[in-house]
């Protein structure tokens, strides 16, 4: 490398370089390459136990990468996380938890807030406008075991609105929710995308993928294809992602495994 | 009903105090084990402080503060770092490990203190285990005052009384109790001051790293917290009593109230009501005033599992009112905002 990352990454808001990472020492992700350009929507797809939330927290440090690194405009996660929004599976907290919609989405603000502060009213502010965002300020007051999924995930994206990020990774904001809240978030990730925000979102369901996403990357714990969606979303592509098992057949069977889940 | 607050008036005032600091403290740090689903890990600590404080005993030969506290701390860590040790790098799942590592620590802990039975001072087995609320009041420390400071005392209200002043002897609470005070007010200043984080992270410790909180530090820090408001509980409630202090008040918070903040209020407010409601029971019964508290704290629980508005057996009985105004509620809401 000629250039060094400091003048030339810093409009790359995502660069990934040869990264492995796992769990106890079995690696789950090899040698992924990745450089994602700024005011993208990309979608990350793959067959179960591919990687795609991994490849996720191992961008975050949530996952500690046995090799490679990640650079976040040019920099490292740590120097640059305050640009960084995260919206984690909705089944990953306990949703009994006594707190209110409000209190979620002021959490978004912490990592500007700082340690030993307590948030402001400018905080507020932020948090309720991206309450009305997803149209879930009726419910600010409310606990938060007394939602929908569909609301649940409303209220995540929120949080990571809150945040003021100018990347952000999503990991199945689709999953389990309604029709109207999957319309909703698709709009709000369209609207971020036009303001010069850079999405990686996790999803699990082809045939929308298609629709939803300006690019695709197509995982199984290497990189299998990355690029604009018409050009990766082809069954040769796919097939090879998805190795044998992109029959009708085999998706059923996936569909009713996770079922049984 | 009276009688344990005319007749024994300063013996009672001690033991309620020390009753409500103790609950008070556990019942604080208690909610946070309860939202992290570490209850048992409360427990584990309550028992495994034993080796702790008989190595800090053998090491300091003595039963001063610091080196208890340091011998508790310690040992809290190690507990935790064992649990997760085991949980982590072997298909042991975390409620065995859990039960391997205390019962271990704290049978270490009995040998050790039957070794160290030799010592002028010993450690009693019995007291880790019950403790004795009762003796609290015995080592009141008294101080001679000089005629300038008794003029000063004479005018503060509350201390001018017979329970505080006798001649020119000014009572000062029990070193126990002293100390215990110190340490709920430390618990209630951390919790106030590491509130988002402690929230964050108990809610969502993914978010909470990527947000660069490290959920593992304060883990471990809510560990050594915990360790110390045991053992200084210890001498008082034991081993065994301390878990329902650290469980009761949390418990009966998280049926009354739907935040956080309201919750420590009632944590408080339960620690209270137990220390009051335990001295009257033990008055009554002739029994230990430490039991008698905690038996008071589970009532307490019993009604606001009777009662709660929102999760409470009579709500249950008298149908789906609640409901009902909580749709009104969104519409008022979703009108008004």
């Amino acid at each position: 490398m000629t250039d060094s990352p400091a003048t030339k990454g810093e409009d790359i808001p995502l660069e990934i370089h040869d990264l492995t990472a796992g769990y106890h020492k079995k690696p789950v992700l090899w040698g992924i390459d990745l450089k994602v350009p700024k005011g993208k929507l990309v979608g990350v797809v793959g067959p179960n136990g591919a990687g795609k939330s991994t490849l996720i927290k191992a961008i975050m440090g949530l996952v500690p990468p046995s090799s490679g690194w990640v650079k976040i405009f040019g920099k490292t996660y740590n120097e640059n996380r305050r640009r960084v929004g995260y919206v984690p599976q909705r089944e990953s907290v306990d949703w009994d938890f006594p707190v209110t919609v409000m209190d979620v989405v002021m959490m978004g603000r912490y990592g500007h807030v700082g340690w030993f502060k307590r948030p402001k009213k400018a905080d507020r502010e932020i948090a309720r406008d991206c309450l009305d965002k997803v149209k879930m300020l009726p419910f600010a007051k409310r606990q938060i075991s007394n939602l929908s999924g569909g609301q649940q995930q409303r209220v995540f994206l929120a949080r990571a609105l809150a945040q003021e990020s100018d990347i952000y990774f999503m990991d199945e904001p689709f999953a389990g929710v309604d029709a109207a809240t999957e319309t909703a978030i698709i709009s709000l990730l369209h609207e971020l995308r036009e303001k010069g925000k850079t999405l990686l979102v996790v999803h699990h369901d082809l045939p929308t993928a298609r629709n939803y996403f300006d690019q695709l990357l197509l995982l199984n714990m290497r990189v299998v294809a990355y690029g604009e969606t018409e050009k990766v979303f082809t069954y040769e592509l796919l097939q090879k992602t998805y190795g044998g098992r992109l029959t009708i057949l085999s998706e059923v069977a996936d569909a009713v495994g996770q079922r049984a889940k | 009903m009276v009688e344990p607050w005319t007749e024994n008036l300063p013996t009672t005032f001690w033991i309620v105090l020390m009753g409500f600091l103790i609950t008070a403290a556990c019942g604080l740090i208690g909610n946070y084990l309860i939202l992290r689903r570490m209850a048992l890990v409360g427990d584990a600590i309550s028992h495994s402080v034993l080796p702790g404080l008989a190595i800090a005993f053998l090491l300091s030969h003595s039963l001063n503060t610091l080196p208890m506290f340091i011998g508790a701390l310690g040992a809290g860590i190690v507990t935790t770092v064992m649990i997760e040790l085991i949980h982590k790098k072997t298909r042991v799942k975390q409620d065995s490990a859990i039960g391997i590592t205390f019962s271990t620590l704290f049978a270490i802990g009995v040998i050790l203190i039957s070794l160290g039975q030799t010592d002028a001072v010993h450690l009693d087995a019995e007291c880790v285990l019950y403790g004795e609320i009762a003796f609290v009041p015995l080592d009141l420390v008294k101080t001679e005052l000089g005629p300038n400071a008794l003029s000063v005392v004479k005018n503060i209200p509350g201390l001018n009384s017979e329970m505080f002043l006798n001649g020119n002897l000014l009572t000062i609470a029990p070193p126990p109790v002293i100390r215990m005070a110190v340490v709920t007010g430390i618990t209630l200043l951390l919790i106030v001051v590491f509130y988002k984080e402690l929230l964050v992270t108990s809610f969502d410790s993914g978010l909470s790293s990527s947000l660069g909180i490290n959920s593992t530090v304060v883990h471990y820090a809510l560990m050594g917290m915990l360790s110390v408001i045991i053992v200084s509980a210890f001498e008082a409630v034991g081993a065994i009593l301390v878990i329902a202090m650290l469980i009761l008040p949390g418990a009966t918070a998280s049926l009354l109230a739907h935040r956080l903040p309201p919750m420590f209020g009632i944590t408080v407010v339960h620690a209270l009501l137990s220390a009051v409601g335990g001295i009257h029971l033990a008055t009554w019964l002739n029994c230990s005033p430490a039991g008698a508290m905690v038996v008071a704290g589970s009532a307490l629980f019993a009604l606001a599992w009777m009662f709660s508005p929102s999760q409470g057996l009579l709500q249950r009985w008298l149908g789906r009112e609640l409901d009902e105004l909580d749709e009104e509620d969104i519409e008022r809401l979703a009108k008004g905002v």
